[in-house]
């Protein structure tokens, strides 16, 4: 059974339909109501752009009432968010009306992180930063000069990196969070997944869901996908230690171990192996090295993986047959925050592994083949040549980094190797709950000759900043175009609805202003940004008049399916599935992904995990009066039984202190029966301490804080974050 | 003469919070109050849990105790639809409708009169559904004519198994929530 996209479309149309007879009705209605919905329609401006609370970048279209920001809804035109942005999107325009907003260039005064400023104009920030770039220049190299960007807008400060001579660019998205994810699917399939990621969730019978906490973690699309899934009876099978959402949807809820999730998956696998279930015709056709494969998975049996795992043998076999049941429309969802135990590229693969048992990669309700439009870039000068190359990944330590790794440039930073970094900029990225260990991000920032932030509001990083620049809200901005691989090819603009309120810019004119006072004017033949995405469009055979009133354009629709003529291809050495890895073994890893037990903590402490809210995004949304008013602080999930033993109900505050000794900001108990006994979890990004976040400051604990320890994925470096424990301290 | 009302999927609905956040902003819901809010029931024992999550508001009651008990007449049913206003100047934001509804679906609002969901008559007279269905991104939300048995709530009300919140109390609400 499957549900079309067309049919949810129509139900919207009919729930119109039937507001709309009611209209007729109403135009006798009496005279306060009729009065209200004509003033609406006088004074009313309305402006399509797209989102940036997330990554996820839905199509959207703000309306302007006298002159004041009102409210922002989806696009119907757009293809992400079908018409419909989620909680954060809504709340978006309490950006723009965040008091804590930064107003101002603000220039440090006394020492790093005291947070003393002074307001200076942007000539003079801009003038600073040059010049000391410059002089970082000429006595260690650009090269010495990094920077730390997080989603789209961050386009045009690169583009000025870049052209100053640095390949140090980096965002923690890869080191951090998808990064073994991408690795994983790209040594088994030459492809990544992608974002938006090329989930058929829409057409998926069976969903498998390891700990991907959709509904909770609230990317726009797949939420959609998801309710849809279920509402059309989709299987859904959940493994997490917590009973997410997502597991209150499920017909089969895993409650796992926490980090035995490998344990499980190659179990699943070995029953599909030695059932005969998987997709034969498919694994002959596509697969390589799958008797190698098969003979390494031969003892990973369901009774193997029960004390693991503490899922029952029956369970996984059971829970595998339903997978086959579907295939190929079952879908293993690769998840998106990977960065977990340390074997998490491994893990990963063995995702893809299984997903390629059933058949999935490619097929209809498995994974889709994305398409993106073509936008050709403006033409601009290449970029100089690093001789020194990049900083991060000295040696190719880790062999398998497809992207430039955050912690190597810190790590660098700190030791001077292999060669001395003394510049950082960081773009809406507050990399103080970012990256694991908080202490290591100080020691680095210690060693800088400059540290600047660009961003909307003041985070914790940017209380240890030199220069902090005020950046526009995406409401008060244009930005670069998205242009993304997905189900359906399309081009989106973003353009200001409303002025900047004080004296916040937008990103492109920061990037252009600094790179003019660097003597980069080559990089920017143009004056504006409107001249900018307009040749840009022009190119396309599209028009910035045009997408100034539509927000988006659609390409050619092009096939989805390996059924359907989109084409079989699987870009690794081999040219086929790797179910068996000649490249990791040449490098001197499992060739096929092997179990191995996460250490444990110490005696009465609880492993500390973490995720996400549907009203926040990382720690970036807390002050945003909006969403804050949603959710003002996070909790802290203890099982109930066990906060029993401690004498704790919800609601009672505890402060939590790590294997380490730090201890939390105090936050709320959430006593429970929707979490295993032996962790805790708390939704990330609170227990803001920087004192420019005036509404959300020292609300709720801070995870990040007390991820001190972190496992590194040997293949590709990514950071694994749920590895610290700790133990509840009641709060006075 | 239609009967609006509403009727919520809670096997969709994932407790987003997105109807209201989408209400807040529709409305101008000053901050710190809500005219919507998500309700979690948490059943069972773990791991054997059952969750029913509910995007909650003011029922629109058949019987409504908020307008009986209003003293200035503030609290009345609209003509068009049933729908349960407040005529906000008309309130003296006295609190005896706060006390009488079972759902505590109002509040009173900082400019002293009593405030709640209006099932976005401004929007369903202009032909288009109230803020948290149409911003709803799991289409859990369903909105229409009760007494049409056409219309798209009564045939989901027809063949899905479903409840209101608290029957007993006699005010025969008008949100139905499939189960």
């Amino acid at each position: 059974m499957t549900f079309a996209p067309s049919l949810s479309r129509r139900r919207f149309l009919k729930v119109s339909g039937v507001a709309a007879g009611a209209a007729t009705v109403a135009a006798s209605a009496p005279g306060l109501l009729r009065a209200a919905a004509s003033e609406g329609e006088k004074g009313l401006r309305q402006v399509p752009t797209f989102c940036d609370i997330c990554f996820w970048k839905c199509g959207a279209i703000a309306t302007v009432r006298d002159g004041k920001l009102w409210k922002i809804e989806g696009n119907p035109l757009d293809p992400l968010s079908e018409g419909r942005l989620c909680p954060r999107g809504t709340g978006g325009v309490g950006a723009h009306f965040d008091s804590d907003r930064l107003r101002t260039p603000l220039m440090r005064q006394g020492p790093r992180g005291e947070e003393k400023w002074v307001a200076v104009t942007w000539d003079e920030a801009l003038t600073f930063i040059a010049s000391k770039m410059q002089k970082i220049k000429a006595e260690h190299g650009p090269e010495s000069i990094a920077l730390f960007s997080h989603g789209l807008g961050g386009t045009f400060l690169k583009h000025t990196l870049k052209a100053f001579g640095t390949p140090n660019i980096t965002a923690p998205s890869f080191a951090q969070c998808r990064g073994p994810r991408d690795v994983g699917f790209n040594l088994t399939f030459g492809e990544e997944v992608g974002s938006p990621e090329r989930t058929d969730i829409r057409n998926a019978q069976c969903l498998v869901l390891i700990g991907s906490h959709l509904g909770e973690n609230m990317h726009n699309t797949q939420v959609q996908e998801f309710a849809e899934a279920v509402g059309a009876g989709a299987s859904i099978i959940v493994v997490d230690p917590r009973f997410s959402v997502a597991a209150s949807k499920a017909k089969f809820y895993l409650p796992i171990k926490p980090g035995a999730d490998l344990a499980l998956i190659l179990a699943w696998m070995n029953v599909l192996v030695t059932e005969g279930l998987y997709d034969k015709d498919y694994v002959q056709r596509f697969g390589f090295g799958f008797e190698a494969f098969a003979a390494e998975i031969a003892a990973s049996t369901p009774e193997w993986a029960y004390p693991e795992t503490g899922i029952e043998p029956s369970v996984i076999r059971e829970t595998a047959r339903e997978m086959a049941r579907h295939r190929p429309a079952t879908l293993v969802h690769p998840g998106r925050h990977a960065t977990w135990y340390g074997d998490d590229t491994q893990r990963s693969r063995a995702i893809a592994l299984l997903n390629a048992l059933l058949g999935s990669w490619g097929r209809k309700g498995g994974f889709y083949a994305p398409s993106s439009m073509e936008v050709p870039a403006y033409p601009c000068p290449p970029y100089p040549v690093s001789a020194l190359g990049k900083v991060d990944n000295p040696g190719r330590r880790y062999p398998f980094a497809i992207e430039t790794i955050t912690t190597g440039i810190r790590e660098a930073t700190i030791t001077g190797k292999p060669y001395p970094v003394k510049g950082w900029f960081a773009y809406a990225t507050n990399l103080m709950q970012a990256l694991p260990n908080e202490g290591e991000t100080i020691k680095a920032i210690q060693n800088l000759d400059l540290l600047v932030v660009v961003d909307v509001i003041g985070s914790e990083l940017a209380g240890w900043a030199d220069v902090i620049l005020p950046e526009a809200t995406y409401l008060e901005r244009y930005d670069e175009l998205n242009v993304e691989l997905f189900r359906q090819s399309f081009v989106a603009l973003r353009q200001p609805v409303v002025e900047a309120p004080n004296d916040q810019k937008p990103n492109w004119w920061i990037a252009r202003e600094l790179a003019m006072k660097l003597g980069l004017e080559a990089y920017y033949p143009w004056k504006d940004i409107e001249e900018y995405l307009d040749r840009r469009l022009t190119a396309a055979g599209l028009s910035l008049q045009t997408l100034k009133k539509t927000g988006i354009a659609l390409g050619r629709p092009a096939p989805l399916y390996f059924e359907d003529g989109a084409e079989a291809v699987f870009p690794t050495p081999s040219r086929k599935i790797e179910f068996y890895s000649p490249q990791l073994q040449a490098a001197g890893f499992d060739p096929v992904p092997k179990y191995r037990r996460p250490k444990a903590g110490s005696a009465g402490s609880f492993r500390l995990l973490f995720g996400r809210a549907p009203v926040h995004s990382f720690g970036r949304t807390q002050t945003n009066p909006i969403l804050h008013d949603m959710m003002p602080e996070n909790e802290v999930w203890v099982n109930l039984s066990v906060a029993g033993r401690y004498g704790l109900k919800s609601g009672d505050r505890v402060r939590l202190k790590n294997q380490d000794g730090v201890v939390s900001l105090p936050v709320k108990v959430r006593a429970t029966e929707a979490i295993r006994g032996d962790c805790v979890y708390m939704v990330h990004g609170f227990g803001h301490t920087s004192q420019m976040l005036r509404r959300a400051l020292h609300l709720g604990a801070s995870d990040a804080q007390l991820v001190t320890r972190y496992e590194t994925d040997a293949l590709m470096g990514g950071t694994a974050m749920n590895v610290n424990f700790v133990t509840l301290e009641a709060e006075a | 003469m239609a009967r609006l009302g509403m009727v919520i999927d809670t096997r969709k609905c994932v407790g987003c919070m997105d109807c209201v956040v989408a209400c807040k902003t529709e409305n101008s819901v000053p901050e710190g109050f809500n005219r919507d809010w998500i309700t979690q029931k948490l059943t069972g024992a773990f791991p054997t849990l059952a969750l029913e999550i509910r995007s909650e508001r003011c029922n629109h009651c058949d019987n409504p105790p908020c307008v009986s008990c209003c003293p200035t007449g503030a609290s009345h049913v609209h003509e068009y639809g049933g729908v349960v206003l407040v005529d906000e100047k008309e309130c003296i934001g006295c609190k005896a409708c706060l006390a009488s509804c079972p759902y505590d679906a109002r509040f009173i609002h900082p400019e002293g009169y009593a405030d709640k969901c209006t099932f976005c008559i401004h929007r369903v007279e202009k032909g288009v559904p109230p803020a948290c269905v149409a911003v709803c991104p799991t289409r859990c939300m369903y909105f229409g004519d009760l007494d049409d048995p056409q219309s798209e709530v009564s045939r989901l009300l027809a063949s899905r198994r479903n409840h209101s919140l608290l029957p007993e109390a006699g005010t025969r609400p008008r949100i139905f929530y499939l189960t």
